[in-house]
């Protein structure tokens, strides 16, 4: 049986008769029994739910019907977007018994298209952190080199996908917890524009940069899902009307002669010596299929993690709130109220997560907030300037997904302020609002993954998944 | 130093937060780290910029427009309650916070 599944693959496989859903999601949990006690990638697995949409598949392949685009297709969801019935965790003791009473909207449009989903996946707690190691689960470990870190925050999303756990997932990226994780365990993994993908039933770390995107083992996967879940969605008012191109009929037309903007202000200090030789490889693998390359200027990038962890500490401060021991969730019990939100916040709550909500209430507190969150703001407004000037002159930019390949477990979760610098080329397009992808670019000898991040200009999805999708055939992943 | 010892209590006090005595001394020396980094934004004159509080320019936003305010079922109190830590149903029960 094959063993790397693709999207094609399994409806090919369904139509022909040669396996069952219901046999392939068996399959799949097979393979998660032998390899996830390593991984430690899935949180809970969902094989009832599963059984019943594996079923339903095999009703539509026995009676003859049209299969829906994604039928069969196993998937897994980050522990962050709620799933009806199964425990939601968000990799928190907080929230260790909660059980949402209804699914995310990407949920059930993964469904409706005729996905199965076979569990949830570990991640930073609250999608916080850049390594996976803030999980109150314990941390992922990397599927292609176990003594390292598959980062974060969707490290088990990306690690069950390249793992051959899932054929897609879906994930939450805020400042980079799609794309990095992406790079570090060598797939593609895309966050679309701000407003493309409801975030209805996503719990909330910080509104104003949120998404849900998908990692897949290809370019033409990560397309398919990206078209299923975006759209309106009535129940969440940041997601656009603004119609969905048909993705994967755009990847199949031929390349034009695009200009893509190189900015030098990615290419400075801090960047690793290996990561570099592999992004200047895929750049020149871009000029080889025809693309002019630009030199641009985005010249407030090395603001943006200081802008970054400003908004998004003050809005977890504020989304984290609801915490309280009172609807849902933990509760450690004290004769008063207010003592009972001090116990119950400070001891379902870990380290990463109570640091930034100290931070961010700080940076909103009164003396503080014109000093700080008023100017992230307004750097925000700068930085965003920056892609919409970049993209009068080009088509899409290149940069490196992370300026390190993937590290070894435990060699930085000592230092929080070197591990926020690391997401230096990620946080930029999350403050911007703009989408972004990031596609395996070669391996440091052989073994270590390095990913090239795509970006496009707001709503420009089309075109950055046509460009992935060039460089992933003509050999980028060897770059 | 940026941020103190009192700082970091006030702070902790406003969010409803226990912390260890520790923690409060971890995460002021961590916090004061990062924003001592966070002033290089300082250098940015930032006197005629707007600051950004819509991601979604001013045409998309005419896109996601809300929905019509429209009543639908909606009988999910069980559900809901059902994973509270202390339900009494159709209430949520907390500490004694008035004295008679």
């Amino acid at each position: 049986m094959a063993t790397n599944w693709t999207i094609d693959a399994v409806r090919e496989a369904l139509a022909a008769k040669k396996i069952s859903a219901r046999e392939l999601a068996a399959d799949f949990y097979k393979r998660i029994e032998a390899r996830n006690p390593e991984l430690n990638a899935f949180l809970a697995l969902t094989p009832e739910r599963a059984r019943r949409q594996a079923d339903r598949i095999d009703a539509l392949v026995a009676a003859g019907s049209p299969l829906p685009p994604l039928a069969g297709v196993p998937v897994a969801i980050k522990d962050v977007i709620s799933t009806r019935g199964t425990k939601t965790t968000c990799g928190s003791k907080i929230l260790e018994n909660y059980t949402p009473p209804y699914d995310a909207t990407a949920v059930e449009r993964l469904e409706a298209a005729g996905a199965v989903i076979l569990g949830k996946t570990n991640c930073d707690e609250f999608a916080m952190g850049s390594s996976n190691e803030n999980s109150a689960y314990g941390p992922v470990k990397n599927p292609l080199a176990p003594d390292r870190v598959p980062g974060g925050s969707s490290g088990g999303s990306a690690a069950v996908v390249a793992a051959g756990l899932a054929v897609a997932s879906l994930g939450t990226d805020t400042g980079g917890s799609i794309r990095q994780p992406g790079s570090f365990c060598g797939i593609p993994a895309m966050m679309g524009s701000y407003g493309r993908v409801s975030r209805y039933g996503l719990i909330a770390f910080a509104s104003s940069l949120d998404r849900i995107g998908p990692f897949a083992t290809q370019v033409k996967d990560v397309a398919a899902i990206l078209r299923t879940i975006a759209g309106r969605d009535a129940n969440d008012s940041t997601s656009t009307t603004a119609p969905v191109p048909d993705y994967l009929a755009e990847l199949a037309k031929p390349l034009k002669r695009l200009r893509v903007g190189i900015p030098k202000d990615y290419f400075g200090e801090g960047m690793d010596a290996d990561v570099r030789q592999k992004i200047e490889a895929g750049i020149a693998l871009f000029k080889k299929l025809g693309c002019e390359l630009v030199d641009i200027r985005m010249p407030h990038t090395d603001y943006a993690i200081a802008a970054y962890y400003i908004i998004a500490t003050a809005e977890a401060s504020s989304n984290l709130a609801r915490y309280d021991g009172v609807r849902y969730g933990l509760r450690v019990e004290d004769d008063s109220l207010l003592a009972m939100y001090r116990k119950t916040r400070g001891k379902g709550f870990g380290p990463e997560v109570k640091r930034r909500i100290v931070l961010g209430t700080y940076v909103l507190s009164a003396g503080y907030y014109d000093a700080y969150y008023l100017k992230g703001q307004k750097v925000r407004a700068l930085i965003a300037q920056d892609f919409r000037d970049a993209f009068t002159k080009v088509d899409a930019i290149l940069t490196p997904t992370s300026p390190v390949p993937p590290f070894k477990l435990g060699e930085r979760t000592s230092d929080p302020l070197q591990m926020y610098l690391a997401d230096i080329y990620t946080v930029t397009g999350s403050l911007a609002g703009v989408p972004g992808i990031s596609v395996p670019c070669g391996k440091i000898g052989g073994k270590l993954p390095v990913g090239l991040q795509i970006f496009g200009p707001a709503f420009g999805e089309a075109r950055v998944l046509q460009l992935a999708h060039a460089f992933e055939q003509a050999g980028g992943a060897e770059v | 130093m940026k941020i103190s010892r009192e700082d970091v209590l006030r702070v902790a006090e406003l969010a409803y937060l226990d912390l260890s005595e520790a923690e409060l001394e971890t995460y002021r020396a961590q916090i004061d780290e990062i924003l001592e980094y966070i002033g290089k934004l300082n250098e940015l004159d930032t006197a005629k910029v707007e600051p950004m509080a819509q991601v979604l320019t001013t045409d998309q936003q005419a896109d996601a427009t809300l929905r019509e305010d429209l009543v639908v079922p909606c009988a999910v109190a069980e559900d809901v309650l059902a994973h509270a830590p202390d339900p009494e149903p159709p209430y949520f029960r907390v500490p004694k916070v008035i004295e008679r």
